[in-house]
C-alpha cells in the first residue's frame, strides 16, 4: 500500500535555507546542501527547494546548487521557481532533480504545464497553488483565489478550477499551500485540501500551517492529501519544538496512518 | 565497468550519482563503441516507453543491447521505464518494445487511485535473489513513480511485486536480466543496497 508522504520543503535564497512567514521576513538558517544532507539522513520522504527570488529578479535557478545536493541526497526532490520553459526544466532535470515545481510562471502561461508535460512527463511537473480564503462569490466559487508572486498579487482565478485545469493540462501533483496558515503552525486549511483532492485525480500536497504533530494526522485522515509539507516542524527556531521525522512517522503509525517506516 | 546508458529522456545522471556515493565503477555510455569494456548494464529511465524506445533506437543500441544482454549474459539492470520497454508491449503510447521478457504494459486503473502512482510502497517479495542480500525485505519501501506496470506472462519473472489498488510487478528477475519499477536510485538506504547488490554481481 502506497504510503502518505511527509516533504520537507525549503525557500532558498542566494544558496541559504531560509523560513518564511507568510511570506514576509525571511530568515537565514542553513547552507542548502547541509541542511537537505541532514533531512536525508533523518529519513524524509522527498524534499522540494523553491528558489524564490529567482522568479522575481528574473533569472534562472542555481543549477550548481541542484547539483549539489543531487550528489548527497538519494531521494527524490523537486525545484522550483523561476522556471519560464521547456529547456529550464530539462537543465534542472539534468542536474538531478526529479521534478520541477511551476507556480506564478503557470498562471502567466498555463501552456508550460502541456509543454513540460509532453516533454518530460506528467510526473514530472508539479503544480504549486498559493491560495487565499476570500469568501464565496460569483467569481470565486470556492471561496479560495489564487495568488502569485510570493503571495503579493490576486489573479482573480478559483483554486478549484485552476487545479482541474493545471489536471487537465498534464500536471503530476498538486501542492495545495494555504497563504492565511503559512507559518502560522496552526494546522493545514483542510477544507480547501479536502475539495481540491476531490476534484482531481493526481495526488494532492498540502501545505502551510503545520505546527504538530496532530496537524498531519488531521491532514491524512480528513483529507485524500497524498503528503504532506512539514517545514518548520522540522527546522524552524521560531517553533515552540522541532521534530525529527521519526518523531513524527512513529506518531502516525502508531495512529494508523500507514507511511514507510523508520529504519 | 558498469555502462550507464545515457538517453535524452533518462535521469542518468541521478544512477551516476548513487553509484558515485557507492563508489562502484561506472561510466555513462550512448554510443555502440563504448560497449568494449562494459560488464554490466543499466537502463535508467523516466518518461514514456515510446520515448525510451525512439531514443534507444536514435542512438542505434538497440542491437549492442542485445548482443550483451541476450547473447552474452551480461547482467542487465532496468529501471522504471528501463523495465517496461523489456515486455513485448506498452499501452502509452501504442510503443512496440523490446520484447526480451514476454507481457506487456497497462496503465493503473484511474477510476480506482490516484494517477500517477507517487511515492514509497512496501514490496512483497516472491523469490529469492543476491539483490536483497543484507536487506531488512519486510520493512523495504521504495520509490515509485508510474501510471502504467507491467503483467508479465511467466509469473516466475517476477521477483517482487506491490499494491496500488491492486497487485503490480515492483521488480522482476529472469536469468541475467533484472529490472525494478521503483527509483532505486532515488529509495533511500535500501535502493541503494539493491544498486549495490548489483554491481556486487
Amino acid at each position: 500500500m502506497l504510503t502518505k508522504r511527509l516533504i520537507a520543503c525549503f525557500d532558498v535564497i542566494n544558496g541559504m535555507v531560509t523560513k518564511a512567514n507568510q511570506f514576509q521576513n525571511n530568515i537565514d538558517i542553513e547552507d542548502v546542501t547541509s541542511v537537505a544532507r541532514k533531512v536525508y539522513d533523518m529519513q524524509i520522504d522527498e524534499i522540494i527547494f523553491y528558489d524564490i527570488l529567482a522568479s522575481a529578479e528574473k533569472r534562472k535557478i542555481d543549477i550548481k546548487m541542484v547539483e549539489k545536493v543531487a550528489a548527497e541526497v538519494f531521494v527524490p526532490f523537486t525545484v522550483g521557481g523561476g522556471i519560464k520553459d521547456a529547456a529550464d526544466m530539462f537543465e534542472v532535470l539534468k542536474a538531478g532533480a526529479e521534478k520541477i515545481s511551476v507556480d506564478s510562471m503557470a498562471v502567466r502561461n498555463p501552456m508550460i504545464i502541456s509543454e513540460g508535460a509532453r516533454e518530460f512527463g506528467s510526473q514530472c511537473i508539479v503544480l504549486s497553488m498559493q491560495v487565499k480564503k476570500v469568501g464565496k462569490s460569483d467569481k470565486i466559487p470556492s471561496g479560495y483565489e489564487i495568488a502569485i508572486d510570493g503571495a503579493r498579487v490576486f489573479t482573480g482565478m478559483d483554486a478549484i478550477e485552476w487545479a482541474k485545469r493545471g489536471e487537465s493540462l498534464g500536471a503530476g501533483e498538486i501542492v495545495v499551500n494555504s497563504i492565511d496558515n503559512d507559518g502560522t503552525h496552526q494546522g493545514y486549511d483542510i477544507d480547501i485540501t479536502d475539495m481540491i483532492c476531490q476534484n482531481v485525480g493526481i495526488p494532492v500536497i498540502a501545505s502551510g500551517g503545520a505546527g504538530k504533530l496532530e496537524h498531519l494526522y488531521e491532514v491524512f485522515t480528513e483529507t485524500g492529501a497524498s503528503a504532506g509539507i512539514i517545514s518548520s516542524m522540522l527546522y524552524s527556531p521560531k517553533i515552540a519544538r522541532n521534530y525529527t521525522v521519526r518523531e513524527i512517522k512513529e506518531y502516525l503509525s502508531g495512529r494508523g496512518v500507514h507511511v514507510r517506516q523508520y529504519i | 565497468m558498469i555502462g550507464i546508458i545515457d538517453y535524452k529522456a533518462g535521469n542518468s545522471h541521478s544512477v551516476l550519482n548513487a553509484c558515485n556515493k557507492l563508489n562502484i565503477n561506472c561510466r555513462l555510455i550512448s554510443k555502440a563503441d563504448e560497449f568494449s569494456d562494459i560488464t554490466k548494464i543499466i537502463l535508467p529511465g523516466v518518461g514514456s516507453a515510446k520515448a525510451t524506445m525512439d531514443s534507444l533506437k536514435e542512438l542505434d543500441i538497440i542491437d549492442i543491447l542485445e548482443e550483451c544482454v541476450l547473447k552474452r549474459g551480461i547482467p542487465f539492470m532496468g529501471i522504471c521505464v528501463g523495465l517496461q520497454i523489456l515486455f513485448e508491449h506498452s499501452e502509452e503510447g501504442d510503443a512496440k518494445c523490446l520484447g526480451w521478457l514476454k507481457g506487456k504494459v497497462v496503465k493503473f486503473d484511474k477510476s480506482k487511485v490516484r494517477v500517477p502512482q507517487i511515492g514509497w510502497n512496501k514490496l512483497d517479495w516472491k523469490k529469492d535473489s543476491v539483490l536483497t542480500d543484507n536487506l531488512d525485505k519486510e520493512n523495504a519501501y521504495l520509490y515509485f513513480v508510474n501510471s502504467y506496470h507491467a503483467v508479465p506472462e511467466n509469473q516466475e519473472d517476477i521477483l517482487a511485486v506491490s499494491f496500488y489498488g491492486q497487485e503490480f510487478t515492483a521488480m522482476i528477475s529472469h536469468d541475467n536480466i533484472y529490472a525494478s519499477q521503483c527509483h532505486i536510485e532515488k529509495s533511500g538506504p535500501v535502493g541503494l543496497r539493491i544498486l549495490n547488490n548489483f554491481a556486487a554481481l
